[in-house]
């Protein structure tokens, strides 16, 4: 083998979709080479056909509907297409290996962490039970998995997102292979996780001298890893290059589009909201989730979700919310807008109390605080058309539904969705358009306060930013405060005037953007802050006249 | 450049075409509708054919089957009309189907609905209560019911309305359950709105599809249970039904079979017709399957 010839080699790829999708070819004349020792980059959009291109090359797409109709693919110079199944079975695993975006699901929930790294060692190698034994450890002890010695009798659930990826990617280079292809592997993990792992893969990488194709949306993950970079759009490549070329010197205006859509890490200038009234008000905010024990068990700990929460938020104000999974802070958006029962604390809603309101009141208090949700899909009725969701809030709240309805049409121009919109249903809309939908409900009501819980999370990038920019325009038009929990702290720069930084349930600092971003005083916020993928890199200004 | 025009959208279709177009593809589902069109056509027919009394006597005791055009298909030991019999059976079997099925599938979505969506101590109670009638034999159930409340066709509905409901309300709760947790619920709530506006208004519709494609089996299982009684002799004397056919047609089953087996076959194929009308369904209703 010599070291001239790539570890993947993909010609003119095409892969075919379907009858009936929204085209023929999901992937079209894709050319891409991995070489030893190097990290490439597949950057696209959802929908760019980036995963299927993995499949393709593992032989893992979902055939006969998704299949391969040209091309070659070519692995340390041999041709895979020829190959019969055996063979592939035989490569897969050992000489190219693929980390999955979601471990939990990746992983056998039956057996134990052991068992699944043995059983790659039983598959492709001869090795008697204790030598694969050593080996198991010896790749745990490699992807730095603290005390690997029990974590090897661990089940997957017993360990956290992070160990499990780290797992994932033992499993993966059990055998050594020439190619590791990884999907998406860190977008399910919070960012001082990702970061780890990220590192981890660049230096086992190293170690192994193995290529990796690295499949991402996230171009803060490409600063951080990538060697080269290719852009896919909608199946066709449309640029590639090194990564300093295509991050910085961006040459087609489809990644010119994308670098500019990723949000800067520099806060806006700070605003002042010392005159304006404090609509909403939380004061030691307390919530426990008392977990159900089982019949033998006994009961479990109660787990404090929120702990000793306390914020304003001033009119025309945005605070953010901060924190990674598990931190309290979707806790928290539930709490304020009474979807779940605060244990203790007090919440005030423009000087009344929300926690205590009767039914009644409630209902009333509601119109004046909306949600946006993460998941737009799932947050909209599927069986209602666009119209009769915008409508339905004032329509409860004694509006006449004629009426309500001529709002809703209103609304849809305001959030820049065409009227025509209004007669459809949401799943004829794409994720973007779908939240607008949703921002347009919750402004149906006229609300002083609109939760956000994540709403750009679900979204891609550029769609992402046409999202921030609405809410920040509607924010200024009628004078809106804002409570935004989010995990992305490059959204939190772009949108928040303070942000709360939350930790177990707990609030560990809290202060103006600018300063957080600037000075972070607590030692988690800094390591949140330093976690950030590609905080080196500043997306350059590429919104000229060319694009 | 705009990445994501919010004005582009896909072409409207018409929602009962997107229904056909995914029904079709299954070819046995459109032998169902084609076996239910038929039995239909024959409750239709039933009074064209037969207008007075389907139990009156119209020839000679036990005529074979295509022996004279008075009567084609033969006659029973009483000499009654056996093509007669299958037509207006039809409509009693087609009546006891979709009454009992919406007695059931009402009683069940109910329950099941109350249970999933506020849990706790209501889910515990409705949950004991669908147990104990669980644990009891249908049928036996059944003839209980209709030995205490009397073998009128009324009753008889009402009786397997009444054993078939828990089906569905498990169904229903488990359905119920895990829409409550989903965000769109939250959402209404957030604007305001009731509980009973959201159960009926906001979870039904979802919840539904699951229990509709379940409704063709109670009607087959309705259809099944009404003959059996029949057969018993605890149906209906008024009524031509194919299980009172049958249920005579016994005492003359080794001498002329085809009392029994002519509604004995229009029984198989209409449950047939149903239960492939439930595959059908499912195929079209059951959201995992796009396309």
């Amino acid at each position: 083998m010599t070291a001239e010839t790539p570890v993947l080699q993909i010609e003119d790829l095409r892969v075919a979709l379907p009858e009936g999708s929204d085209r023929p070819l999901a992937l079209d004349r894709l050319s891409l080479e991995v070489k030893r020792g190097e990290i490439v980059c597949l950057v696209g959009e959802s929908g760019s056909g980036k995963s299927l291109a993995a499949g393709a090359v593992m032989r893992l797409l979902p055939e006969p509907a998704v299949r391969m109709t040209g091309g070659r693919i070519l692995l340390e110079g041999q041709d895979l297409a020829g190959l019969p199944e055996r063979e592939m079975r035989r490569l897969r695993g050992n000489r190219m290996a693929m980390v999955f975006q979601e471990p939990m699901t990746a992983l056998n929930p039956q057996k134990t962490v052991g068992w699944q790294i043995d059983e790659v060692l039983k598959l492709h190698t001869d090795l008697g039970r204790k030598a694969r034994a050593e080996r198991t450890l010896r790749m745990l002890e490699q992807v730095h998995i603290p005390d690997p010695r029990s974590a090897i009798h661990a089940y997957p659930h017993q360990v956290s997102g992070g160990q499990r990826q780290r797992v994932m990617i033992a499993m993966a280079l059990a055998m050594d292979p020439r190619l590791i292809i990884a999907d998406e592997p860190t977008t399910a993990l919070d960012v001082t996780t990702q970061l780890q792992i990220l590192r981890l893969i660049r230096e086992l990488q190293e170690g192994h001298g193995s290529g990796v194709l690295f499949i991402t949306h996230d171009f803060g993950v490409v600063a951080e890893i990538a060697d080269r970079v290719a852009v896919l759009r909608r199946g066709e490549l449309v640029e590639q290059g090194t990564a300093d070329e295509v991050l910085n010197r961006p040459r087609h205006p489809y990644t010119r589009a994308l670098i500019a859509a990723v949000p800067g890490l520099t806060p806006p200038a700070p605003r002042s909201f010392a005159d304006a009234p404090v609509v909403l008000r939380a004061d030691r905010m307390l919530k426990t989730f008392k977990a159900r024990g089982g019949l033998l068990s006994g009961r479990r700990e109660a787990v404090a979700a929120v702990d000793d929460v306390s914020f304003d938020l001033r009119r025309g104000e945005t605070l953010g919310i901060v924190g990674e999974s598990g931190s309290g802070k979707t806790t928290v958006s539930r709490c304020v807008t009474r979807l779940l029962d605060a244990d203790g604390g007090r919440v005030e809603l423009d000087g009344r109390d929300i926690l205590n309101a009767s039914g009644r009141e409630l209902r009333a208090m509601r119109s004046k605080i909306q949600m946006v949700f993460q998941d737009p899909m799932a947050s909209l009725n599927p069986r209602k058309r666009v119209v009769d969701l915008i409508a339905q809030g004032p329509i409860v709240h004694g509006t006449p539904p004629r009426e309500a309805r001529d709002q809703a049409r209103e609304l849809l121009r305001l959030v820049e969705l065409s009227p025509a919109a209004a007669e459809r249903y949401p799943h004829e809309f794409s994720g973007g358009q779908r939240q607008r939908i949703g921002i347009a409900r919750a402004l149906a009501l006229e609300p002083k306060v609109i939760v956000a819980d994540e709403p750009v999370s679900a979204l891609d990038v550029s769609v992402q930013a046409q999202v921030l920019r609405l809410l920040a325009d509607l924010r200024e038009r009628l004078d809106l405060s804002l409570l935004f929990v989010t995990h992305d702290l490059r959204v939190a720069a772009q949108l928040c005037d303070r942000v709360a930084v939350m930790e177990k349930g707990r609030v560990v600092e809290m202060g103006v953007t600018a300063d957080v971003f600037a000075e972070p005083q607590h030692e988690y916020t800094r390591k949140l802050l330093s976690s950030i993928p590609g905080r080196d890199w500043t997306p350059p200004d590429v919104r000229d006249n060319a694009a | 450049m705009s990445l994501a025009d919010p004005t582009d959208l896909p072409p409207e279709e018409r929602r009962w075409r997107v229904f056909w177009r995914r029904y079709r593809r299954n070819r046995a589902a459109v032998l169902g509708l084609i076996l239910l069109g038929a039995v239909v056509l024959l409750a239709l027919l039933a009074g064209i054919y037969e207008p007075v009394d389907p139990l009156r006597r119209a020839g000679e005791p036990l005529t074979w089957p295509f022996q004279t055009w008075q009567t084609p298909l033969g006659t029973d030991q009483l000499g009654r009309d056996i093509l007669a019999g299958i037509l207006h059976g039809a409509r009693i079997s087609l009546l006891i189907g979709v009454v009992a099925t919406v007695i059931s599938i009402a009683i069940g979505v109910v329950i099941g609905a109350l249970a999933g969506y506020f849990g706790g101590w209501v889910d515990d109670v409705l949950m004991r209560i669908t147990e104990a009638f669980q644990t009891v034999p249908s049928f036996v159930l059944l003839l209980a019911l209709v030995a205490i409340l009397g073998s009128s066709i009324e009753n008889i509905v009402l009786a397997i309305g009444i054993v078939s409901w828990t089906a569905p309300a498990r169904l229903a709760r488990a359905e119920f359950m895990s829409l409550r947790k989903r965000e769109f619920i939250d959402a209404v709530r957030n604007l305001g709105v009731g509980d009973a506006a959201i159960i009926f208004r906001e979870i039904l519709p979802n919840a539904l599809p699951p229990v509709v494609v379940y409704a063709s089996v109670i009607m087959a299982l309705a259809i099944l249970l009404e003959s059996a009684l029949a057969f018993l002799g605890l149906g209906d004397p008024n009524y031509a039904s194919w299980g009172n056919m049958i249920g005579q047609g016994r005492a003359v089953l080794r001498t002329a079979w085809y009392v029994c087996a002519i509604p004995g076959i229009a029984i198989v194929l209409t449950v047939l017709s149903f239960s492939l009308l439930g595959e059908g369904l499912n195929e079209v209703l059951n959201p995992r399957q796009k396309k």
